[in-house]
């Protein structure tokens, strides 16, 4: 009898997922989880920060996941979920050893290359937080090549926040700034209250030397983009991350169409020039 | 040497600045400095809402107080911010609590004084107006965004 990996042509087909184990899971959040994966073929090339693998629970289903862990770490794959739906549940409720299907990676990613020797202003919100840590990652590895680099953070609470103790290390760092707010909080917490676009006004940054990369909710990445439009960032030098139903990855099935793109080939990144007048059509 | 001193911050403070010489001399006239020490209140809820309070130094935290859940925190304030926008209108009270969460430095603006000088003089109040406004317009969108809820798991 042909065992799947025999049967499984993954490099000729790309809708045939390859078998990967969960080798470590830790929780990050109500309802988030971390995986990191290892491949039974073995080694993986890597991938660009802001890609995507879509993620397949066998007899449940398949979703897309962003990529949260280093590129170049071609040992192992990590995606952070949040249960939201029956798949991502059922991934975060897979035991380490579990299999699950893999395929990716798909998609554009963050302009790494046109933000060499550029001023890099990240904002995040909620979950969007671990679409863009690749791209911390990146910068962090060849830190003489960036301007200055700076993340604005928000989530709902003090218990919502990703990857704490990594931001906190990051924030003790000399060459990057990093702030974070909550949109409320007990009196518990310290740090700042109010929504994300309130943080942009505490770093210094150079609009015509900036690239901005903005993840998380679409409403908050709109008004995060607008505010950075009136701060004099130019709307190509404005990138967002896209979420659309994606189901193929490859831009066959057309689920993802958003005007004359498909999120899953084309994107899911792009500028705000671009997106604007899209995100503008309540039906797309 | 005080009076400069107001001045001139009260000048170079996003809220009044570009305001005329002759404005910015009026509401000096109702300023004086303030400071808080960390986790002393700058204002209970229901009380009068008496001072304009423009932050030079340090963060202040607004919050509501929640049966159950204790003060539940809405907004951090800032260097460059202001506190206080109940003053503007009646019953003029505090509706919310303002606390200072380090050391706070801040210029108070008698309330009371500046709604006279504004009613008195229109031109004067139509400046002030033009520029608490987009303050109120800035909360109000701030305030829209949370209610929202946008990180919340929808699914």
């Amino acid at each position: 009898m042909e065992t799947m990996a025999n049967t499984a042509s993954a490099e000729t087909d790309p809708m045939v997922p390859q078998l990967a184990r969960v080798a470590a899971k830790r929780q990050d959040g109500p309802d988030v989880w971390t995986l990191d994966l290892c491949l039974e073929a073995g080694t993986w090339g890597g991938f660009q920060p802001g890609q995507f693998n879509m993620l397949s629970v066998f007899g449940v289903g398949e979703v897309p996941i962003s990529f949260s862990g280093h590129p170049t770490d071609t040992t192992k794959i990590v995606h952070t979920i949040r249960a939201v739906g029956p798949v991502s549940r059922a991934l975060t409720e897979l035991p380490v050893d579990a299999y699950l299907g893999v395929r990716g990676p798909y998609g554009v990613g963050w302009p790494m290359q046109a933000a060499k020797g550029q001023d890099v202003l990240i904002v995040a919100g909620g979950l969007g937080l671990a679409p863009v840590r690749p791209v911390l990652y990146s910068l962090l590895a060849e830190r003489g090549r960036y301007g200055s680099v700076a993340l604005l953070y928000g989530t709902r609470s003090p218990k919502d926040i990703l990857f704490l103790s990594e931001l906190e290390s990051w924030r003790s760092r000399f060459d990057m700034q990093v702030e974070v707010t909550v949109d409320h909080a007990g009196g518990d917490w310290h740090g700042r209250v109010g929504v994300v676009t309130k943080l942009i006004n505490r770093v210094e940054f150079d609009p015509d030397d900036t690239v901005a990369m903005i993840c998380g909710p679409e409403i908050m990445m709109r008004f995060a983009a607008n505010r950075l439009r009136e701060e004099g960032i130019s709307g190509d030098r404005i990138f967002l991350s896209m979420e659309r139903n994606m189901q193929c990855a490859i831009g066959l099935c057309g689920h993802c169409q958003m005007g004359p793109v498909f999120v899953c080939k084309d994107g899911p990144v792009f500028t705000h020039d671009f997106l604007r007048p899209l995100m503008a059509v309540k039906e797309l | 040497m005080e009076i400069e001193g107001l001045t001139k911050f009260i000048a170079g403070h996003p809220l009044f600045k570009g305001l005329d010489a002759g404005f910015l001399e009026l509401v000096t006239g109702c300023a004086k400095n303030a400071r808080f020490e960390a986790g002393v209140y700058l204002a209970h809820e229901g009380d009068a809402a008496d001072v304009l309070y423009l932050i030079r130094h340090g963060e202040v935290g607004l919050s509501v107080a929640t049966p159950g859940q204790g003060n539940l925190s809405f907004l951090t304030v800032g260097p460059g911010e202001s506190v206080g926008l109940s003053w503007l209108f009646p019953p003029y009270r505090w509706t919310y609590d303002a606390r200072a969460i380090n050391l706070v430095r801040a210029i108070a603006i008698d309330a009371a004084c500046l709604r006279n000088k504004c009613e008195n003089d229109h031109h004067l109040g139509y400046e002030v107006m033009k520029r608490l406004v987009p303050v109120l317009v800035d909360r109000l969108h701030a305030t829209r965004l949370q209610l929202l809820d946008v990180y919340g798991n929808h699914g």
